[in-house]
């Protein structure tokens, strides 16, 4: 944090040689209004994120008031958001599963492994992977990787068919839970990598030194005094991770083939639909009350994303301050 | 804790600080006997690509720790499956980049030309078309949006940084982060509903789409702004004051300069992060087939909505739409690409504050 040395400027203008008071009252006007169009362009920042609420709270609560057969589904809005919801998690999970371990190994070997010259370009390698557009991920993904993973699938219903997971039959496109799910976990690595790599930096220089002198190998000294030092870094990093996952559109959208069920079944070809996506297909052709419902699942899924991403930030805030990292 | 028991008979030379450890060459060697093998299995045997490279890269995984294990001992070789597991884990990331990267380029070539660039869809059915109308929905709906998100996140992050004490910059920052975590799908929804009740339940048009982008965007300029400003060395700050400056003249004339080029770096990556969002536009800006340059009026299309309606929406015959498709998501990728490529260069060139 950066503190002004001085929060009381101009003020020993005011006590000056009272010919000149009007240059030091121009200059309190000055700062005054300055500082006033700063902190409203915080509150605007609070505005914001209260209207996103009213707003969706206000459009939505036909949908929740509205009697059960005049929602989409015939049965109300819970029975409708419910598979939505179960669906969204679900491939949020999956990609957490797949993203978690491999982001903590591209960390490292960023952090720890890579000669220091080339350590920064592979950074930017991997942040890139962050800037890639959505529908592209979604083309991708449904052109590539699902046809590329069909066999993958074959096999583990053959393998492992008596998991619920990978029960079968076999999407024949490919165009399955799993698929979302590793798209998904592409698309989350480069953030959940990102905070890794910071926190894994953070760790005090002596501490590392310590461990080494002491005669562990590096992978040793990893465990003794990197992972311990960053696990909350690494939670809160899952999370933003989650958060990024469960909103998700596009690409899911794209990917999944969906369909109004609860169902474990990753590689089969009915799989639930996420919240995102469903509302990115059926919002353009939707009128009336079907506008109000997807308006209202949206609200929910506002809800999850805003309670995960704050979990996770009101834990890096407090590490940071209590930790004595940036000590 | 390498080797405990010493043969008797070694020569001065033998014995030395990499006694008891592999020599340099062994991994560098053992990836390229797995490398040469791989090849020749494919090359000879006709085996399949994904088998061998799964299999070599299992045989990596226990070559070079059971090497080490008879050379070195149990921990020397625990260390090295670990450097094998992180440096593989580093590479799977890069296949799908790799990959993405050679799709798009394969798949968007193919009417990845000037005509593609310079007409709209209008009247087309089945094959040429193009999507100007998109790209420059694109540049209008972003412009717009960085018009708004820039003066906004800028100040935030002065106050945050030159104002805030207190409750009220706690909360900014926590939502902030928080906002940065925002559905692109939300603040979709979000501009609609407001639009909505102003101007009835069928409203698309562009400045919505900005107003939705920019909900996305400020959040990451404030991010990368207070980052800047905070690397503003006070003593710049004190000198200014000491000088009987102002405080308000003090940030617009010393902090922002001297913070400048990267405030345009986080800019230009702000950008680049909300010029593909998709989901945002699909809710309240459309898709529409002709040129649009009015955005307080009607529907506009936009490259992230072009690619997607273009693959799902194809037409008949198929096929040209997808290859437009394609070859939107690939100017898409370029423009995402030049935006970082350029935001990399302006800090390079003009360096972080606390170089000068």
């Amino acid at each position: 944090m950066t503190t002004p040395a001085t929060t009381q400027v101009g003020g020993p203008l005011d006590q000056g040689p009272p010919a000149e008071p009007r240059i030091g009252s121009r200059n309190r006007t000055g700062d005054k209004i300055f500082s006033g169009t700063a902190t409203a362009a915080g509150i605007t920042i609070l505005v914001t994120l209260a209207g996103i609420a009213a707003f969706l709270l206000y459009e939505g609560f036909p949908a929740l008031v509205a009697p059960a057969e005049d929602v989409p589904g015939g049965e109300g809005f819970w029975p409708y958001v419910q598979p939505l919801l179960f669906g969204t998690v679900l491939a949020a999970v999956i990609a957490l599963v797949i993203a978690a371990p491999l982001s903590i190994g591209i960390a490292l070997f960023i952090s720890h492994y890579a000669p220091r010259r080339v350590a920064a370009p592979l950074g930017y390698l991997v942040d890139l992977l962050a800037a890639v557009p959505s529908v592209v991920y979604g083309l991708w993904g449904i052109f590539f990787l699902a046809p590329q993973l069909v066999p993958v699938f074959r096999w583990l219903e053959q393998t492992l068919g008596f998991l619920p997971f990978f029960a079968g039959p076999t999407s024949a496109t490919g165009r399955t839970m799993l698929t979302a799910g590793i798209v998904l976990a592409v698309m989350i690595l480069p953030i959940m990598s990102g905070v890794n790599r910071e926190v894994f930096l953070q760790t005090p220089r002596l501490q590392e030194e310590a461990a080494l002198a002491l005669g562990a190998t590096r992978s040793e000294m990893i465990r003794m005094t990197v992972l311990p030092f960053a696990r909350s870094g690494m939670v809160s990093g899952a999370m933003l991770g989650l958060g990024r996952a469960l909103g998700e559109t596009l690409a899911v959208a794209l990917v999944l083939s969906p369909a109004a069920v609860i169902s474990f079944n990753l590689i089969g070809s009915t799989n639930s639909s996420t919240i995102a996506a469903n509302i990115a297909l059926n919002f353009p052709e939707s009128s009336g009350l079907a506008v109000n419902t997807l308006i209202a699942t949206g609200l929910v899924l506002f809800t999850l994303t805003f309670v995960v991403n704050f979990i996770a930030r009101a834990v890096v805030a407090r590490r940071k301050d209590f930790s004595g990292a940036n000590a | 804790m390498t080797t405990t028991t010493t043969p008797t008979a070694l020569t001065s030379s033998e014995v030395g600080l990499n006694q008891g450890r592999l020599p340099r060459w062994s991994t560098p060697a053992t990836i390229v006997a797995v490398v040469v093998l791989g090849a020749l299995a494919t090359l000879v045997l006709d085996a399949p690509v994904p088998l061998v490279v799964g299999l070599g890269v299992l045989a990596l995984l226990v070559t070079l720790p059971a090497l080490a294990w008879v050379v070195e001992g149990r921990r020397r070789a625990n260390d090295r499956m670990w450097t094998v597991l992180v440096t593989l884990a580093f590479a799977l990331a890069l296949l799908p980049l790799l990959s993405l990267v050679i799709t798009v380029t394969q798949n968007g070539l193919a009417r990845f030309d000037w005509d593609f660039l310079t007409t709209d869809m209008r009247g087309v059915l089945g094959e040429g078309g193009g999507a100007l109308h998109a790209i420059v929905g694109t540049l209008i709906i972003t412009g717009l949006a960085t018009v708004i998100s820039v003066p906004i996140g800028i100040m935030t992050a002065v106050y945050l940084v030159e104002y805030g004490r207190g409750r009220l910059a706690r909360a900014i920052t926590l939502l902030v982060d928080v906002m940065t975590g925002i559905p692109s799908i939300v603040a979709g929804l979000f501009a609609f509903a407001l639009f909505a009740i102003f101007f009835g339940p069928s409203v698309r048009f562009g400045i919505g789409g900005a107003v939705a982008l920019s909900v996305l965007m400020i959040p990451v300029v404030v991010r990368s702004v207070e980052e800047m400003l905070k690397l503003v060395p006070n003593e710049l700050r004190e000198a200014s004051y000491a000088l009987g400056v102002s405080q308000w003249r003090t940030i617009v004339r010393v902090v922002l300069p001297t913070a400048a080029a990267g405030i345009a770096t986080g800019v230009t990556l702000a950008i680049a992060r909300v010029i593909g969002e998709t989901a945002p536009l699909l809710i309240i800006t459309g898709s529409t087939n002709i040129l649009n340059t009015d955005p307080t009026d009607g529907r506009m299309s936009s490259l992230p909505i072009f690619t997607y309606y273009s693959y799902t929406i194809p037409g008949v015959p198929p096929e040209f739409g997808v290859e437009r498709a394609w070859a939107a998501a690939l100017t898409l990728f370029l423009i995402v690409m030049l935006l970082n490529l350029v935001a990399r260069v302006v800090s390079r060139i003009f360096g972080s504050p606390t170089s000068r």
